[in-house]
């Protein structure tokens, strides 16, 4: 079908070599879903639906259309990485569908034309609960991912300050403490995004972890991913350590097999210089400095290093002690935070525009999401808006029971 | 045994009505008010009310029951929530029940010939209507005979009216009927109307029906306004248990609606609250037309969606036509809901809880 074809034009504009092996899989794989969806439309693509897979491509002609996520991709990218609600409405819908929208423009913009040998620039995507920021991030990590760079990616910094089953006192410093779980856990979704580059990278001093354990210098990543994954005991510092190597190796610095580019993707980013609702054995709060892998975190937000970018969204759901109307960088980040995080450049993510609440109503209606016949009306969709008041997360709570 | 008179005995003057009580008026026995009494009381009223127009400084001669309730409520204000209790001037005959006069003279033979029915005035009114229909029966042969028989006659306009209730009745006879004798009332009113020239008797029957007033007539329709930039705008306040609110509608293209400052959709971010707010524009069927700015205080989220929705509807009556400002009545947006907090009554828990029930 059209998609195929198009897919295979794109192929020798395409300079990566691994994406060749994902085209095949993925073309067929579309095809599949494609004739699912299509067999109601005599036209192939609907006006709300593009078919330009690859971010690099996407421009304001695409704005308010829905771009279809590769399912290799999504595995690969995304093990961890989307927003509960949208990984729901994956498993509903059978495909992963991300609307294409202005800030995420300018912010590949911007990526496009950054310049790599400087330090890296600081994107803090803000704007009100429910307005798209977490997909937004995401889809400007796949633009990422689809250039070849390497993705660090932590879902949900919130997920590191509370809620933590165990918390250790660290192994390698006395006044730290560790979060195996966690640690262990991100290792292990870090392995699945970067597979091909683990060989690559080598370590480049010499790691101990225990009397019997420890890490030669020159030895590939991997096996001081698996090292962490392992032995759960010193995962924080195996984290500590990875942050370390690629910040020193970002560039092209040291001496390596050819430079990459780092992407580091933070969602909730606010949540490292907030307060934590941990407590210590002595049943005193735990400050977020006090825990390894937010101590790591911090020092690989400040920009002394180079070759890469830092892309952040804010993010009001998941924070403590902060009230619900906060939701400028100032407010969210607290004095400290604004402080570290200067000079940033600042996205604005706001609710749906008219086309864009126009094409997402359209893709609810294509999907059968609508079931009340009075959902299909002109008077339905008036309802909708004011219901809504066009706001991304609403609509889809909204319509979820519709 | 000697019969005490009814001035020598401590009357109590009790001002209840007595359909409330249900009692046998015409059973009552000896009346408790005398006629030369309810006379007494009348002038004491007249009187009372020139005194009245005199200390509000008004004209004695054109004061109206409606400036006796406003003057009374003025010089003694009460609190209380029950209207029936606030001190009240009227005139004897609303206040004083009606009682039937002695009923047989002073050797015990009753006046009326229809006395030992029991319900003499009940009975008295069905011979009456009966006369009536057969008078138009003899009126309508005396036509036909004279050959001016005509089938199309006048008709007495029925619409806009009822008959009148069973306790209106009961009041109008001073006696109390049961059911089946109200049925069989209005049926043979009914055969009055349905004869030909029954607009003879028009006033006869229209004594029996009550006007039904048009409910809409009594909304006040806040005025349109008009902004420096020609954008007509209108201003209203709803009122919901303790909530206030008060909103402008502006006729502006667009659907925003600020509350407090606040957007809508951070104030509620429930979506009941908002589906009230949704209400009015939604029955009228102008929903992304308008813009709402308005400002609520007191009670809590559903209490003020209330408020919002109450004073949205006041605020369209402007902007809609008069069979949308019926249909918005009965859809109930117009009312103002009474439901307030119930008072905490002493020896219970709450309004309605009991404390609990031990047996011993």
């Amino acid at each position: 079908m059209n998609l195929h074809k198009l897919s295979s034009r794109l192929c020798p504009t395409v300079t990566q070599k691994f994406r060749h092996l994902h085209i095949q899989s993925s073309g067929q794989q579309l095809e599949a879903v494609a004739m699912e969806t299509e067999s109601t439309e005599p036209n192939p693509l609907s006006v709300f639906r593009t078919s330009e897979q690859y971010p690099t491509y996407h421009s304001e002609r695409h704005t308010g259309q829905y771009y279809t996520l590769p399912p290799a991709h999504i595995q690969k990218l995304f093990p961890h990485g989307l927003p509960p609600r949208f990984q729901l409405q994956m498993k509903t819908f059978n495909e992963g569908c991300v609307m294409v929208r202005p800030p995420v423009l300018e912010l590949i913009s911007y990526l496009k034309k950054a310049d790599y040998s400087k330090p890296p620039l600081r994107y803090i995507l803000y704007g009100d609960i429910g307005t798209g920021k977490s997909m937004s991030l995401s889809h400007a990590l796949h633009y990422c991912y689809t250039q070849g760079w390497l993705i660090v990616h932590i879902p949900d910094a919130h997920l590191w300050v509370k809620n933590c089953k165990e918390l250790l006192p660290s192994s390698s410093r006395p006044s730290r403490f560790d979060q195996p779980i966690q640690a262990s856990q991100w290792l292990k979704n870090f392995k699945i995004t970067n597979e091909g580059f683990l060989s690559k990278i080598k370590t480049t001093q010499q790691y101990v972890w225990t009397k019997r354990e420890s890490t030669e210098k020159g030895q590939p990543l991997g096996v001081l991913v698996d090292q962490g994954v392992n032995r759960m005991k010193s995962s924080s510092d195996v984290v500590g350590a990875v942050l370390r190597e690629l910040r020193l190796q970002a560039g092209g610095a040291t001496e390596g097999e050819g430079a990459f580019k780092l992407a580091v993707a933070v969602d909730g980013v606010n949540a490292l210089w907030g307060k934590t609702s941990l407590k210590k054995e002595d049943r005193t709060m735990c400050e977020p400095e006090e825990l390894t892998l937010i101590h790591n975190l911090r020092k690989m937000m400040k920009n002394n290093w180079s070759g890469g970018a830092i892309l952040t969204a804010l993010s009001q759901t998941g924070s403590l002690f902060k009230p619900q109307s906060a939701y400028l960088p100032s407010e969210l980040l607290g004095e400290e935070g604004f402080d570290n995080m200067e000079p940033f450049v600042p996205v604005s993510v706001s609710n749906y525009n008219e086309k864009e609440f126009e094409s997402c109503y359209l893709y609810y209606l294509e999907r059968n999401w609508l079931q009340h016949p009075h959902g299909r009306s002109e008077e339905g969709k008036k309802e909708l808006i004011f219901l809504s008041n066009k706001n991304p997360s609403i609509l889809e709570r909204l319509c979820a029971f519709l | 045994s000697r019969r005490v008179s009814p001035e020598l005995l401590p009357v109590r003057h009790i001002c209840v009505s007595s359909s409330l009580w249900k009692k046998n008026l015409a059973a009552a026995g000896p009346q408790k008010f005398t006629q030369e009494f309810i006379d007494k009381q009348v002038e004491e009223f007249e009187i009372g009310k020139r005194h009245l127009a005199n200390m509000m400084g008004e004209d004695p001669e054109t004061f109206t029951q409606e400036d006796i309730d406003r003057s009374i409520a003025y010089l003694f204000p009460s609190g209380l929530f029950e209207k029936r209790a606030r001190p009240v001037m009227k005139h004897p005959e609303e206040i004083f029940p009606k009682q039937t006069a002695i009923q047989w003279d002073a050797e015990g033979r009753p006046f009326h010939f229809l006395f030992y029915t029991g319900q003499q005035s009940y009975y008295s009114l069905l011979h009456d209507v009966y006369e009536k229909i057969l008078a138009m029966e003899r009126h309508q042969d005396k036509m036909r005979n004279k050959g001016l028989l005509t089938s199309e006659t006048k008709q007495i306009l029925l619409t806009g009216s009822r008959w009148l209730l069973k306790e209106e009745i009961e009041e109008y006879l001073v006696e109390n009927i049961s059911d089946h004798d109200y049925m069989r009332l209005i049926q043979l009113m009914e055969k009055l109307l349905s004869m030909p020239y029954c607009s003879l008797e028009e006033e006869f029957i229209l004594k029996f029906r009550k006007q039904l007033e048009v409910q809409s007539s009594k909304h006040e329709i806040p005025a349109l306004q008009y902004d420096p930039q020609g954008v007509t705008f209108s201003v209203a306040d709803g009122r919901r248990k303790t909530a206030k609110a008060s909103i402008t509608l502006r006729d502006s293209g667009s659907g925003n609606i600020t509350i407090n400052g606040r957007n809508y959709l951070h104030y509620f971010p429930l979506l009941q609250d908002r589906e009230q707010l949704m209400f009015p524009l939604h029955f009228v069927g102008m929903l992304g037309r308008f813009d709402v700015e308005g400002s609520v205080e007191g009670s809590g989220h559903s209490a003020q969606a209330g408020a919002l929705r109450l004073a949205i509807s006041r605020a369209l009556l402007s902007f809609v036509s008069e069979g949308d400002v019926e249909k918005m009545r009965q859809a109930g947006l117009l009312t103002a809901d009474p439901r307030i907090k119930e008072r905490k009554k002493p020896g219970q828990e709450g309004a309605r809880k009991k404390f609990t029930w031990k047996k011993r």
